[in-house]
């Protein structure tokens, strides 16, 4: 994983990749750049342009937005339900996916690893499900799960009556998603730990090593790279999800209003296109400097 | 070498995109030009689409059946009789109100969406504003035929303002409602209250729900707050007890801030569900006001506030979302009562608010005669009077009206005591961030804030929403 770019050091210029000259090789990448141009670039720069106008979805300012300059930036800067909304994206990543997912998906992986096949599988398969479900499909699930009346959890705890959605909301969340994701990170760590040499794991247990010691002495340094590469990549699935929205639609009360869903809110339901665009693009430089972090920590070897 | 190359990618990739924003810029307001109104009016081959935000077996079932099954096929055979070929597209919807807004911004934003829609009057000045919708003198052309039209002579001046803006009418309404206090009888007899229950004010309420609180299992009144209901927390919930103050939310044309009147109605609602009389659980939940309905019609909420919608469309016996089949004998009504008698808007003892919605013609639809036809056709007295199917409803024609409420004595008690008394939402742009306002100020409140603090914080967000403290009231 860690050296995926590795070989493309020290090669050859351009002009001499596959024999082609520096044309033909642009003609050939010309209909993906097109792609990615129509698809990405562009809509990315059209957000940043929108962010700059107070564009609205109905009203006057739907037929003539004017440019506000950078005033939706200053508004996002002392915007008390955007900085809620940002705590609770942090809340909701840190709580659900660094530490629920991947603690949950290595310990799952470890316990499985010697495991029968047959109970291996079983396991895998099933928790696989939790992740190849619709979202939506998922979250109504949790939906019945928590609810007031009725609901699968006040069953189990003997708890009539509770509204987990609306009493702990962010709780409620973070359980889902954790159970959710889990499944990616098992999966990954369960390859991940066969690249542990058996042969080191032998030797930690010949010289009386504990299992706290052969994990962190032995087995983390091997799977460094997978660790970081799992975080970083549920880190950013999470903090742009928007199953939040699906089973709470952001409330009661804003109580569990993340960004992707503060920005739904304040587009659609506020119809406030400029402002909303703005967040959006706030929210892609918050992911891009997390991304870098991680990068950052990837690269440097242990 | 690398960082070189990627920045030239970079940079050519990013020129490209610039180039199709400023192409896409520059085209944006192009196609918005007059059309000829007259366009394809002599076309034997016509194709409408009519979008409404009700579905068979779903929200509004009756009205899509009725489009669906009867309005559409009628039309089709009428027009067969002219030897014009139409077919009609029913593009229904179900979903909330406000993604049902959303959708359809969206689709008038990009000059597609239905050639006729409905929607709801309070949308009108936000939609005209930005376009999307024109006069129909315009749409349609020729003046003399919109304005000359038989039917509007049987629309109340008070109903058509539900379907115009700016004193130009922009679309036909459709019928109007009214806001009353509901109340389970079976309930209210147990609890030891009057079968004919009328509040004179809102201390009455508070006593009531006191002696229903005694009943077990029960939630003695219920009055829409939060921002989880929407509108409905405006509608059926801080509007009619502000004009039971005597506010309004918009008067000589500044919108209600941080005054007395608001925070009187705040200090309604935290005695409501600071004392165990409302639940404040339901009032948090998404589904909240549909949970609120079933616990109706399941015996186990005294006092509703709620339109006459939810008498012919919730608890009605055969059809309703929740049905009651001892409706007629198990709910009783009352007319609001202003906070003390004589303290209500224009010094009444009683008060309402009402709503509606009007069809509109899409300016942009290829077939503008024949969609105004449809809409005459849809409005005569004949197509409302079977939209009807037999039930009652208060409609947008008084001569339907006056034939077929008759028979029901809860609609004809809106007909003859709200409607006079009744209240319209202005239908100014700003309107709908107010309500959103007051609808967060409701939900800081349930959820125990103080009454002077959700009113603060109201006060600010208003002003951001009107444009500055001149065009605010406050004291």
């Amino acid at each position: 994983m860690t050296s995926a770019t590795a070989p493309a050091r020290g090669r050859a210029p351009a002009r001499d990749v596959a024999g082609l000259g520096v044309g033909r090789a642009l003609g050939f990448v010309a209909p993906a750049m097109l792609l990615i141009g129509a698809f990405l670039v562009f809509p990315a720069l059209w957000t940043i342009y929108i962010g700059v106008t107070n564009y609205r979805l109905t009203g006057v300012e739907a037929v003539s937005p004017s440019m506000v300059g950078l005033s939706n930036y200053t508004k996002a800067l002392n915007d008390a339900l955007f900085h809620n909304a940002l705590w609770l994206t942090m809340l909701f990543v840190l709580g659900s996916a660094i530490i629920g997912q991947n603690i949950l998906g290595f310990t799952l992986a470890w316990i499985l690893r010697r495991a029968r096949p047959v109970v291996r599988r079983t396991v895998e398969a099933f928790t696989l499900l939790a992740w190849i479900l619709p979202s939506t499909v998922v979250a109504y699930l949790w939906v019945a799960f928590y609810d007031r009346d009725g609901g699968t959890l006040n069953g189990i705890l003997g708890t009539p009556g509770t509204a987990w959605l609306i009493d702990y909301p962010m709780a409620c969340l973070v359980v889902f998603n954790t159970w959710r994701g889990t499944a990616f990170s098992m999966m990954l760590y369960s390859s991940a730990l066969q690249a542990v040499p058996p042969s080191q794991l032998e030797s930690a247990r010949m010289v009386g090593a504990s299992g706290w010691q052969t994990l962190r002495d032995i087995v983390f340094p091997h799977i460094r790279g997978h660790v970081l590469t799992n975080t970083l990549l549920i880190s950013l699935w999470t903090a742009n999800d928007f199953s939040p929205f699906l089973l709470t639609k952001g409330g009661p009360n804003h109580e569990s209003e993340t960004v992707p869903v503060y920005i739904y809110n304040v587009a659609l339901q506020g119809g406030e296109l400029g402002y909303s665009s703005a967040i959006s693009f706030l929210l892609l430089i918050a992911n891009l400097l997390v991304s870098l972090v991680y990068l950052r920590l990837l690269r440097r070897r242990p | 070498m690398r960082s070189l190359s990627r920045l030239t990618t970079a940079g050519v990739l990013g020129a490209a995109a610039l180039a199709l924003l400023t192409g896409c810029l520059g085209s944006s307001d192009s196609g918005s030009g007059d059309q000829d109104a007259n366009r394809n009016a002599e076309a034997k081959k016509v194709e409408l689409t009519f979008g409404s935000n009700s579905v068979k077996g779903g929200k509004s079932s009756a009205g899509a059946t009725f489009i669906q099954d009867v309005l559409i096929p009628k039309f089709v055979a009428e027009q067969k009789g002219k030897g014009v070929d139409v077919t009609v597209k029913f593009q229904g919807d179900g979903s909330d109100d406000e993604v049902y807004k959303q959708k359809l911004s969206l689709d008038l934003s990009n000059k597609s969406g239905p050639d006729l829609f409905q929607i709801d009057g309070i949308w009108v000045g936000e939609f005209a504003q930005a376009n999307y919708i024109k006069p129909l003198t315009d749409t349609v052309g020729d003046a003399a035929k919109v304005d000359g039209w038989d039917g509007w002579k049987q629309i109340p001046e008070s109903v058509q303002a539900l379907g115009s803006y700016n004193g130009k009418r922009y679309g036909v309404p459709g019928g109007t409602d009214g806001r009353v206090l509901y109340f389970n009888k079976k309930l209210f007899q147990q609890a030891g209250l009057p079968a004919d229950w009328q509040p004179k004010s809102w201390d009455d309420i508070i006593s009531a729900g006191q002696a229903l609180k005694k009943i077990s299992g029960v939630t003695p009144i219920q009055i829409n707050a939060g921002t989880a209901m929407g509108e409905a927390t405006t509608m059926q919930g801080v509007l009619p007890l502000l004009v039971g103050t005597g506010a309004t939310v918009n008067s000589d044309g500044k919108w209600l801030g941080n005054t007395s009147q608001l925070r009187q109605v705040l200090d309604f609602y935290h005695q409501i569900y600071s004392t165990g009389l409302g639940d404040p659980v339901l009032q948090r939940e998404a589904k909240g006001r549909d949970k609120s309905f079933a616990e109706f019609a399941a015996n186990k909420i005294g006092i509703l506030l709620e339109s006459d919608y939810f008498w012919r469309s919730v608890v009605e016996p055969k059809a309703g979302v929740a049905k009651m089949a001892d409706r007629d004998a198990a709910v009783g009504w009352a007319l609001i009562p202003a906070s003390k008698p004589g303290a209500g808007v224009k010094g009444q003892d009683f008060v309402s608010m009402s709503g509606g919605g009007a069809t509109v013609i899409n300016p942009n639809t290829k077939f503008p005669q024949q969609a105004w036809e449809f809409m005459q056709f849809m409005n005569s007295a004949e197509m409302v009077k079977e939209s009807l199917d037999g039930a009652a409803k208060i409609t947008q024609r008084s001569d339907v009206n006056s034939e077929v409420l008759k028979s029901d004595p809860m609609l004809s008690f809106v007909a003859e005591k709200v409607l006079p008394i009744t209240q319209y939402r202005p239908g100014q742009a700003e309107y709908p961030k107010v309500s959103a306002a007051l609808q967060q100020a409701t939900a800081d409140v349930v959820g125990g804030k103080s009454t002077d603090a959700a009113a603060t914080a109201y006060q600010k967000v208003v002003e951001a929403a009107a444009g500055g403290k001149d065009k605010v009231n406050s004291n």
